[in-house]
C-alpha cells in the first residue's frame, strides 16, 4: 500500500494524474471521432455512389486494420506529414507534435469510424414519414436536422455510442507505446523502477475497470434522459 | 512513394502473417471452449457460480487487452511459486503468454455471445424435445448447441475480426507478428506510409476472408 502513497515516496499522485490524462485523451479522441462522423455519415448516406465509396473506404479500412498499426502510422508519420504541409507554405524548420495530439488524433480517427457506423444506423432507422412530414410542413433543412432528426437519432444512438466510448477508453492504453504518460505508461514506469509489475499492472486494470464502471453509470442516466416519452 | 520498399517488405510481412494466423487460430480455438464453459456457468441457477462467471466476463471486457497481456507476461513471472512450478515452461515464453491473454479475453466476449444465443432459443423447442422423451443431455447437445451456434454466428464473426486486430498487441511482448515487423521496418526506414499500406492491406485481406467465410456459414446454416 505504501507504493500508492501520494508525494515523493509513492506512486499515488503520479497514477492519479495519469488517470486524468487517460480521461482527457479519451474525451478528446471521442470528440475528434464525432467530428469525423459528422463528415463521413452524410457521405455514407449520400445519393452519389462516389461519395458513398469514400465513406465506406474510411470505415472499412479503419475498422479492418489493428489500432496499434494506425497509432504507429501517426507516431512515425505524423510530424513528417505536418512538415510536408508546412514546406508547401514555405516553412522548413523541424516540427514536433506532442504525443497528446498524435495520440488523440489516432484514437479519434478510429473512434470516428465506429461513431460513423452508429450514426448511419440510427438515421436509417428513423421513420421515413418524419422526413416527409418535415418537408410538407416547410421546415428548413437545418431545423429539420436539429429539431426533428437529431433528438430522435440520439435516443437510438446512445446505447451504441456507449460501446464506442468503451472501445475508445480501452484503446487509449495503446498510445502508451508513443510515450504519452497515461495509466498504462505510468504503470510501466512504476513497474520498472519498483520491480513490481504484477501489482502495478493489476492496479492499472482496477483503474480501467473503475473508469468503465463509472462511465456506464453516467451513460445510463443520459439514456434515461433521452428516452423520455418512450 | 517508395515502391521498392513496398515490394521488398511484402515477403517479410507475409512471413509475419503466419505468426498472426497462428496466434489467432490458437486463441480462438481455446477461447471457444473457455467461452462455452463460462456461458454454461452463467446459466447455472446457483448465484455464486453465476456471479463468478459474470465477474470473469466483466473484468476481461472492462480492461484493455494490453493490460491483460502485461499482467500475464511481466506480472506472473514475479510470483516465486510459479517460477519454480512446471507452468514456468509455458509462462516464460512470450508466445504462450500472448495466447493465454488472448484466450481469456476472447473467452469473455464469446461467453457473452453464447449466453445471449442460448437465452434467445425459444422454450418451445426445448419443451418439444422433453415431451418427445429426449434426455436433457441430448437436448443440450443436439438442440440447444446447434441453434445457439447459428444464432451467434454474426456476433462471433465480429469477435473473430476484433481478435485478429487484437493479435497486433503481441508485438508489445517482443513477438514479430505483422504489426511487430511493420514497426521494425518503419523504425529502420522511416517510411511509415508505404509500410502501413502493405501491412494494412494484409490485415484488410484477412478481414475480407473472415467476413466472407462467416457470410457463407450463415447462409449454409440458415433455417430456411
Amino acid at each position: 500500500m505504501e507504493l500508492l502513497a501520494f508525494g515523493k515516496t509513492g506512486w499515488g499522485d503520479e497514477l492519479f494524474y495519469a488517470t486524468l490524462m487517460t480521461i482527457a485523451v479519451s474525451i478528446t479522441a471521442m470528440l475528434i471521432g464525432f467530428l469525423f462522423a459528422l463528415i463521413f455519415t452524410p457521405l455514407k448516406l449520400s445519393k452519389y455512389k462516389s461519395l458513398n465509396l469514400i465513406g465506406n473506404f474510411y470505415t472499412t479500412v479503419i475498422r479492418g486494420v489493428p489500432e496499434l498499426l494506425v497509432i504507429y502510422l501517426f507516431f512515425f508519420g505524423g510530424s513528417g506529414a505536418i512538415m510536408y504541409v508546412a514546406s508547401i507554405f514555405g516553412y522548413f524548420e523541424y516540427i514536433e507534435i506532442n504525443a497528446f495530439i498524435t495520440g488523440s488524433m489516432a484514437i479519434g480517427i478510429i473512434s470516428g469510424a465506429y461513431s460513423t457506423e452508429v450514426f448511419r444506423g440510427a438515421i436509417q432507422s428513423i421513420d421515413k414519414g418524419q422526413f416527409e412530414a418535415a418537408k410538407v410542413l416547410g421546415v428548413s433543412k437545418f431545423a429539420q436536422f436539429y429539431k426533428i432528426i437529431l433528438p430522435q437519432m440520439l435516443r437510438l444512438a446512445i446505447p451504441n455510442l456507449s460501446n464506442v466510448w468503451q472501445i475508445t477508453l480501452k484503446d487509449t492504453s495503446l498510445i502508451s507505446v508513443t510515450g504519452l504518460v497515461e495509466i498504462m505508461r505510468q504503470s510501466y514506469i512504476a513497474a520498472g523502477s519498483t520491480r513490481d509489475p504484477l501489482f502495478f499492472y493489476s492496479f492499472a486494470a482496477v483503474l480501467y475497470l473503475l473508469l468503465t464502471y463509472l462511465s456506464m453509470k453516467l451513460i445510463n442516466k443520459l439514456e434515461v434522459k433521452y428516452s423520455r416519452g418512450y | 512513394m517508395d515502391f521498392d520498399l513496398m515490394i521488398n517488405s511484402i515477403p517479410k510481412l507475409l512471413d509475419a502473417a503466419l505468426i498472426t494466423l497462428k496466434l489467432l487460430s490458437a486463441s480462438l480455438l481455446f477461447g471457444l471452449f473457455v467461452g462455452l464453459f463460462f456461458a454454461i456457468l452463467r446459466m447455472n441457477k446457483n448465484i455464486f457460480i453465476n456471479k463468478f462467471a459474470y465477474g470473469y466476463s466483466y473484468v476481461f471486457r472492462g480492461t484493455p487487452l494490453l493490460v491483460q497481456i502485461f499482467i500475464i507476461y511481466f506480472g506472473l513471472g514475479q510470483i516465486e511459486y510459479l517460477r519454480s512450478s512446471f507452468l514456468w515452461v509455458i509462462l516464460k515464453e512470450p508466445y504462450w503468454c500472448a495466447i493465454i491473454a488472448f484466450t481469456l479475453n476472447t473467452g469473455a466476449y464469446t461467453s457473452e455471445i453464447l449466453r445471449s444465443a442460448f437465452q434467445t432459443i425459444k422454450p418451445g423447442l426445448i419443451e418439444a424435445g422433453k415431451s418427445l422423451g429426449i434426455s436433457n443431455k441430448i437436448i443440450f447437445y443436439k438442440i440447444q448447441i446447434p441453434i445457439a451456434i447459428r444464432q451467434s454466428l454474426p456476433a462471433y464473426g465480429n469477435e473473430i475480426i476484433l481478435m485478429m486486430k487484437g493479435t497486433s498487441l503481441a508485438s508489445t511482448v517482443t513477438l514479430m507478428d505483422i504489426t511487430g515487423v511493420a514497426k521494425y521496418i518503419i523504425s529502420t526506414t522511416f517510411k511509415p506510409i508505404e509500410v502501413f499500406i502493405v501491412a494494412g492491406g494484409i490485415y484488410l485481406f484477412m478481414t475480407f476472408l473472415i467476413h466472407n467465410l462467416i457470410k457463407y456459414l450463415e447462409k449454409k446454416y440458415s433455417f430456411q
